[in-house]
């Protein structure tokens, strides 16, 4: 572990630009700032339309900021992920950087453990393995051991938010995105994951975080980031 | 190039510099260049007419360029322009390191032999004798891409259409070549063949750590399967970038447009 931030977002700015609008520009935020240490979880606050989600993506390479940096303690060593080759980024992707998204975006009819053991197959870890790990995670988020061979296009809501925090957690990422990842599930699941996330956090993880869900904000939040106090003058 | 200090960089294992086609006064594709890392898939992405398969044509040696240079890390002769090799060893070295996968079964495959004796047939062409092993070889290619190994003596046209694109995978993976080009692999299978096929391609891009260059228009195949874009109009390259930044977050006009029209089901 390192006691350098895991996290660093320097003066980062995102607009984006509609060409097919009329060039209409859309400012977000700009030289926003932000550090985030091992161990610790950001959440990020502000109402709807305020950015949040932008920042998230920008950090983890899915949206190109207009200006800035975020680099993200890799290697031991910082990787500027808006300069980075795109096998760079997916390299930190693959090993560091993991992303919890609202939605569970999947090759459709491949089964539910098949896409748990995923990460850990990208990272080299045996088959057998992987199986059994992916089981674990699956018991301990309580998907029905029935619907582990059924691929999730047909789940409900939770059960494929469920099977989406599965694939994130199956392997120890240092520095973890969530996006919104109890939106759909109840109180006892709920805990389930705000039990995963204290123990990735335990371990040195690095997070930021959105949750509209009060309780397990209050739960895992270190500390509270006013996304609003950087936003950019239209 | 932002390289992570304390890594050497490996080197491309192809490179393609100022590539230009014109055919008569009709511009084919203009300048393109990037490298090709082993181990990563690029997607070439637009709409019909913007040059994506003449690009893939003049990058997989099938048709020769205006200008520019497709420099390709051979075994034999090290990183090399492939248009620099005479006729025979340029066509050795893409039976020997290269696949490329049709868009139609029809036109990688020789539809008069058997299924078995396509996928066999590129082991033989390099030089394998021993019949019992080159069988029991494509038994294990036919296992692999999930076709039914009793089935090894039938023909290709007794295949449905997504078994006869197995049956082309298999046969352009056999040898173990460094680099495949796929032309719409997917695109004339039906929607519930096609996402099996792009799972099975998946897997085994992952663990042959193949190095592919795919052509489609389809944006949903191309954010499946590929680890960056090069997005195409008119013959040039308009934007390249990491899939899903080039999806989510498209820069250029032309992409914007082109993501903004997918439909959604």
């Amino acid at each position: 572990m390192t006691d350098k931030p895991l996290i660093i977002v320097e003066d980062l700015a995102k607009t984006f630009v509609l060409h097919n609008a009329e060039s209409a520009t859309i400012p977000v935020f700009q030289d926003l700032t932000l550090q985030v240490a091992a161990g610790e979880c950001v959440v990020l606050a502000g109402e709807s339309g305020v950015g949040k989600s932008t920042l998230m993506r920008s950090i983890f390479g899915n949206y190109l900021p207009t200006q800035g940096a975020v680099k993200v303690w890799h290697d031991g060593a910082y990787v500027d992920i808006t300069q980075a080759n795109p096998h760079e980024v997916l390299e930190v992707r693959r090993r560091t950087l993991g992303y919890v998204s609202q939605f569970l975006r999947v090759i459709p009819r491949v089964p539910t453990l098949q896409l748990v053991m995923e990460p850990l197959l990208e990272n080299g870890v045996p088959f057998e393995e992987a199986r059994d790990r992916a089981a674990e995670l699956l018991s301990a988020l309580r998907l029905p051991q029935a619907h582990w061979d059924l691929p999730p296009a047909t789940f409900s809501g939770g059960e494929q938010q469920r099977v989406n925090i599965a694939r994130s957690f199956i392997r120890k990422y240092p520095v973890l995105l969530l996006d919104e990842p109890t939106a759909s599930l109840d109180a006892e699941n709920r805990a389930i994951v705000v039990r995963l996330i204290k123990e990735a956090l335990a371990e040195g993880a690095a997070m930021i975080g959105i949750f509209h869900d009060l309780d397990v904000r209050d739960a895992v939040a270190s500390r509270l980031f006013e996304v609003s106090q950087f936003k950019a003058a239209a | 190039m932002n390289a992570i200090p304390g890594r050497i960089a490996p080197a491309p294992l192809l490179s393609v510099e100022g590539l230009t086609k014109w055919y008569g006064h009709v511009l084919g594709c203009r300048d393109v260049a990037f490298d090709l890392r082993p181990g990563e898939v690029l997607g070439i992405v637009g709409e019909s007419g913007s040059g994506k398969t003449t690009l893939l044509n003049c990058i997989s040696g099938k048709l020769t360029p205006t200008s520019g240079e497709v420099r390709f890390d051979t075994r034999r002769f090290g990183l090399t322009d492939i248009y620099g090799l005479s006729e025979p060893d340029r066509r050795r070295m893409q039976r020997e390191e290269w696949g490329f996968v049709h868009q139609n079964p029809r036109d990688g495959l020789r539809m008069r032999v058997s299924g078995g004796a396509n996928v066999a047939e590129p082991l033989m062409n390099l030089g394998a004798r021993h019949y019992g092993e080159m069988r029991q070889s494509t038994i294990d290619w036919l296992d692999r891409v999930e076709l039914d190994t009793r089935r090894i003596d039938d023909k290709p046209r007794n295949f449905s259409g997504g078994m006869q694109q197995r049956i082309q995978v298999a046969r352009n993976l056999i040898h173990g070549p460094r680099l495949v080009f796929m032309d719409e692999p997917t695109g004339g299978l039906d929607v519930s063949v096609q996402a099996r096929l792009l799972d099975l391609l998946r897997e085994l891009v992952r663990d042959l750590g193949l190095a592919v260059i795919i052509v489609t228009h389809d944006m949903a195949v191309a954010r499946l399967m590929a680890d960056r874009l090069m997005v195409m109009k008119g013959g040039e390259v308009v934007e390249t970038g990491l899939t899903d930044q080039v999806l989510d977050d498209p820069q250029h006009p032309y992409t914007q447009l082109l993501v903004s029209s997918v439909l959604q089901i």
